[in-house]
């Protein structure tokens, strides 16, 4: 599959995205690449952003938004879609380019990203962008938030889902463990966490600064059913997301996705604190692309 | 009653955890009565709280669904409040104003303001209402936080009656509103008057000195009004219900009138009414003299609300006093 390439699985503007879609290990592993491909355009124009956050939950999101997540592109307020929260909204980069090519949005939208007037900020604003289902940018709330929509479909009878996607070093915030307790309370089985964990927060590895482990261990405490995968293996997410037990089931769960930061560059992978925020300088953005761009020849 | 004055019992403490009686009454809680109610004819009402389920008892009991309990957790309480707003619900959190709004600011700006969120905090226990507790339990600058966030609405309801109208009357609101509970308020209004939104409604009128409060301080403007009317003095005086959006135009046309303006506020001297009345007299250049009778910007004591308040000067007698000094009669 070439980098140009069509995109395998896109344009269903029209219709609703069943949960389940037929999909290729291959594409994903593709659409992965090609979400990094398009974090790093974006970051270039608006000369500052988060690489290898995004990186991390490259095949996470590619995942979701390809294979798992009941949508309407169309009416993106659509009451029984399965929601989506960015809870790390640093990783906006990755998600912009996957809304544009479902049809939220235009794709002549990403050309903006980065100016005054944007509607696609760093971190996703729900007024400004179709397809947000909740602002993110201040880490630890949107749990709370998919704990209130998750509570709001049982209050309905709607068997839509809530996916929040956390960060590791977002657990450290308090308010997490608050949602997480609460979660349990309600016996929110329609409710699911994926921890991006790559290991690494701003400063330095997550861990050092403050232990969140063991995460599995914590979470089954707060009344979590917990599955423990490698988050860039798609076989893996995709059948762990398939498993999930129904809407209707009575414990939230948490999916640990082991990751790597900076996940499919070399260079960041070894230093992933190094590109949490940054900007490529021209030549070394070449080799970064080049890299990624073969590896999606071979897809 | 806005027309007369009278003996008025000093203001208790309200106890809302233990005492049932005072939770099902509209006199000692008329936002539990006003949601249970609304409730009955809105599907959309739910009510949370952070372990102040006991000012819901109406509303628990009739609408049992449609109540969360977060626990000890209020900051959670406002984020999950405002997912189920996104799916179309109009949720109440009946907070402790100290915890509720002020531990809460981020998350109120945050995920309920920039979001346009209809969420409404009815904070209860406002002001100097837990003084006894101690400074943790005075909430006493959440009107300056809460008016400095863009989208927000806030309401400061002078007695019973005054809180049926601001909750019934911003039911539909698209954004997200901070309701200040005063407790213990005296009758200021004989029904439930009607307001127009974002406007003052004047109370008493005259052209000496203008008394603008709000929640306690109303009642305490309308009972300083008689007293200085036996004394010559007419004064002009307002209910400041409104206090984001406030009534430029209320103060602008009584700053010119009298051209002496008090402030009367259960709040800190920062950020709260008297700033807006300076800021906008100021804006608008015109030559007043200002007074407040608010809480000095420095460590408070701790009481009583009836013995902090005599402390502060919060009473009746502290309005005349300073109203008379402001039109140069003290």
């Amino acid at each position: 599959m070439s980098v140009d390439a069509p995109p395998p699985v896109s344009s269903h503007s029209e219709a609703t995205l069943d949960r389940g879609r037929a999909v290729t290990p291959a594409e994903l592993r593709w659409r992965a690449d090609w979400i990094r491909l398009q974090t790093v355009q974006l970051i270039d124009q608006a000369g500052v952003g988060h690489y290898s956050s995004t990186f991390s939950c490259a095949e996470i999101i590619a995942v979701l938004y390809y294979h798992t997540l009941r949508l309407r592109p169309a009416e993106p307020q659509w009451p029984d879609r399965d929601r989506f929260l960015l809870g790390k909204g640093h990783v906006a980069t990755g998600l912009w380019p996957v809304l544009a090519d479902l049809g939220y949005f235009s794709a002549e939208w990403l050309t903006q990203f980065g100016k005054i007037g944007s509607p696609l900020n760093d971190h996703p604003n729900m007024r400004l962008a179709p397809g947000i289902d909740f602002s993110s940018g201040s880490l630890g709330h949107n749990l709370s938030v998919a704990v209130g929509i998750a509570y709001g479909g049982r209050l309905s009878g709607r068997d839509y889902r809530t996916f929040v996607l956390t960060g590791d070093g977002e657990l450290q915030e308090g308010q997490v463990w608050e949602a997480a307790m609460a979660a349990s309370h309600y016996r929110l089985g329609n409710l699911v966490a994926i921890v991006d964990a790559n290991g690494f927060s701003g400063a330095g590895p997550t861990s050092a600064a403050m232990n969140i482990e063991p995460l599995g261990a914590r979470f089954e405490a707060f009344g979590w059913r917990v599955a423990e995968i490698d988050g860039h293996d798609v076989v893996a997410l995709t059948r762990t997301l398939d498993e999930l037990p129904g809407p209707a089931s009575e414990r939230p769960i948490c999916v640990i996705a082991r990751t790597r930061k900076g996940k499919g560059v070399a260079m960041m992978e070894q230093a992933p604190q190094a590109w949490h925020l940054g900007l490529l300088e021209p030549k070394l953005r070449e080799q970064v692309v080049a890299e990624i761009s073969g590896r999606m020849r071979r897809w | 009653m806005v027309t007369g004055t009278q003996n008025v019992p000093a203001p208790k403490m309200v106890d809302v955890f233990s005492d049932v009686a005072i939770d099902t009454a509209l006199a000692t809680n008329p936002a539990g009565v006003a949601i249970a109610e609304m409730a009955d004819a809105d599907p959309r009402i739910l009510t949370l709280t952070a372990d102040l389920g006991n000012v819901l008892a109406d509303f628990r009991q009739r609408h049992p669904r449609r109540y969360l309990e977060l626990g000890i957790a209020e900051t959670n309480s406002v984020s999950v409040a405002a997912g189920l707003a996104t799916c179309g619900y109009l949720p109440y959190i009946f907070a402790m104003a100290p915890f509720g709004v002020l531990k809460c600011a981020e998350q109120i700006r945050t995920d309920l303001a920039y979001n346009h969120l209809p969420v409404r905090l009815v904070g209860r226990l406002t002001g100097l209402a837990m003084g006894i507790f101690g400074t943790s339990h005075h909430a006493v600058e959440d009107v300056a936080v809460a008016r400095a966030l863009t989208n927000m609405t806030v309401v400061t309801p002078a007695d019973s009656n005054a809180v049926l109208s601001l909750m019934r009357s911003t039911v539909s609101h698209q954004g997200p509103i901070y309701i200040r509970i005063a407790e213990g308020a005296e009758p200021v209004y004989a029904a439930p008057p009607v307001f127009e939104f974002g406007r003052w409604l004047r109370l008493h009128c005259g052209s000496e000195v203008s008394l603008i409060g709000h929640g306690l301080g109303v009642g305490l403007a309308v009972r300083a009004a008689g007293e200085l009317a036996a004394r010559g003095v007419q004064a002009d005086v307002y209910d400041a219900a409104f206090l984001k959006p406030f009534d430029e135009e209320a103060i602008v046309d009584t700053a010119r009138r009298t051209g002496a303006v008090l402030t009367i506020e259960d709040h800190s001297e920062v950020g709260g009414l008297a700033s807006i009345v300076a800021e906008t007299v100021g804006r608008n250049g015109l030559s007043v003299r200002l007074d407040r009778v608010a809480l000095p910007d420095e460590d408070l004591e701790v009481g009583t609300p009836a013995a902090l308040h005599e402390h502060y000067g919060f009473t009746a007698a502290g309005v005349v006093a300073k109203a008379l000094a402001l039109t140069g009669r003290a």
